[in-house]
């Protein structure tokens, strides 16, 4: 009787050992057979701008009026498909203006000096280093790329809004309504945004994919500068050598890569 | 017990209503459509990838370059026969739409017959109806 018990749990070892055997022998019989074939890849495009940190330094002495910032605005809803709304409370915002109170908030105080009470700012996403809304977005639709950038996949944004409560800086819109009876001029190479999706600036990182400069630089005479902040030789580097420059609410952590020259 | 009768003929009624779908449509089924290729796509014989892939895959395709452009900003797609394509649905010439700009006789047809409903174009803009 022992005898017989014994052997039978040798044959069962042995037997285990060679089933166990079995798929991994077939998983390197099908690695091998996958190197051979070739299949489909994709590329980014080889005259897209690249740069570790992406970065925006905007030269707020170049301004003085709206009027100055009125194109720059114009030329980003304009490519973006930005719809106008009369409504204040459906307004959809990628860049727009606000006044030094409002923007600086942590440096506001009652007797800041005439020019920066009421001159006209720029306000974006700030593209932060350590974005709130990423954080609390449940689906992933609100993304940071490799390179710094704050990006929204709309095919997946759910609409819940909760990137809208987390970011600091009130730099993202919610669309209330169909944004497409809005939109004058329908840029076809852009897609609209339906609604019930968030929508913020992208840094235009479609128009950086095939190589040209985001919109507003392009629109800004020279007074709007975007480049990698991790090269030291690269433009941006140099303005924040030679200028001095603030940006908003650092205190909150965000690391915020738009920088303002006042 | 003497309603018999009328519970049969009622039976009758019901299973006839039960089943009306079926007779009714009895040797109609609608044939399966074919998509209809426009000039374009009928000079580049090939799509990205082979017919028979396409008919099957596209949507897979679709997702996976989708996700390139949108997350990853790789716009260039390289077939596995190593030709090169640019990655977009319905921007420029060389996207999706460029070549397939009859969106009704290529896309509608079929997604229609399967009930398929793709929101693509909730926010893509379409083709210009009128062909080029």
């Amino acid at each position: 009787m022992e005898n017989s018990r014994r052997s039978f749990l040798k044959l069962a070892g042995i037997s285990a050992i060679g089933l166990g055997t079995k798929p991994v022998l077939d998983a390197f019989a099908s690695s091998e057979a996958h190197g051979e074939k070739h299949g489909p890849e994709i590329f980014p495009n080889q005259e897209a701008l690249t740069a570790k940190r992406w970065a925006m330094v905007i030269d707020t002495r170049k301004f003085e009026s709206e009027a100055d910032l009125d194109p720059i605005i114009e030329a980003c809803n304009k490519i973006h498909n930005v719809p106008k709304f009369k409504e204040k409370r459906h307004e959809i915002d990628w860049i727009w203006v606000d006044e030094f109170k409002h923007v600086f908030t942590d440096l506001e105080h009652e007797f800041v000096d005439d020019r920066l009470k009421h001159l006209p700012f720029l306000v974006l996403c700030n593209h932060c280093e350590n974005p709130a809304c990423v954080r609390a977005c449940p689906t992933k639709a609100t993304f940071q790329r490799e390179d710094g950038i704050v990006l929204m996949d709309f095919h997946r944004c759910i609409g819940c809004r909760f990137c809208m409560a987390a970011c600091p800086y009130g730099s993202r819109s919610f669309n209330f309504r169909d944004p497409r009876p809005f939109i004058k001029e329908e840029n076809k190479a852009f897609p609209t945004r339906m609604k019930g999706v968030v929508e913020k600036c992208n840094f235009c990182a479609e128009r950086l994919a095939v190589g040209k400069m985001p919109a507003c630089v392009e629109a800004s005479n020279g007074a709007i500068v975007v480049g990698d902040l991790h090269d030291p030789d690269s433009e941006v580097r140099e303005l924040l050598k030679n200028n001095y420059t603030i940006r908003r609410k650092t205190h909150l952590g965000a690391g915020p890569a738009i920088y303002y020259i006042v | 017990m003497n309603d018999k009768n009328i519970i049969i003929t009622g039976l009758i009624i019901f299973f006839v209503f039960l089943t009306f779908p079926f007779w009714y449509n009895l040797g109609k089924a609608s044939p399966v459509p074919e998509p209809k290729l426009t000039d374009k796509a009928k000079a580049a014989k090939e799509c990205v990838e082979p017919k028979e892939y396409m008919k099957v895959e596209h949507m897979q395709i679709l997702d996976i370059w989708r996700d390139g452009v949108v997350r990853e900003a790789n716009r260039v797609y390289i077939s596995k026969k190593g030709k090169r394509f640019n990655m977009s649905l319905s921007t420029g010439d060389d996207s999706c739409m460029g070549c397939h700009s009859n969106k009704a006789e290529f896309c509608d047809k079929c997604h229609d017959y399967t009930s398929v409903t793709p929101y693509c174009w909730d926010c893509h803009i379409e083709p210009p109806k009128e062909k080029k």
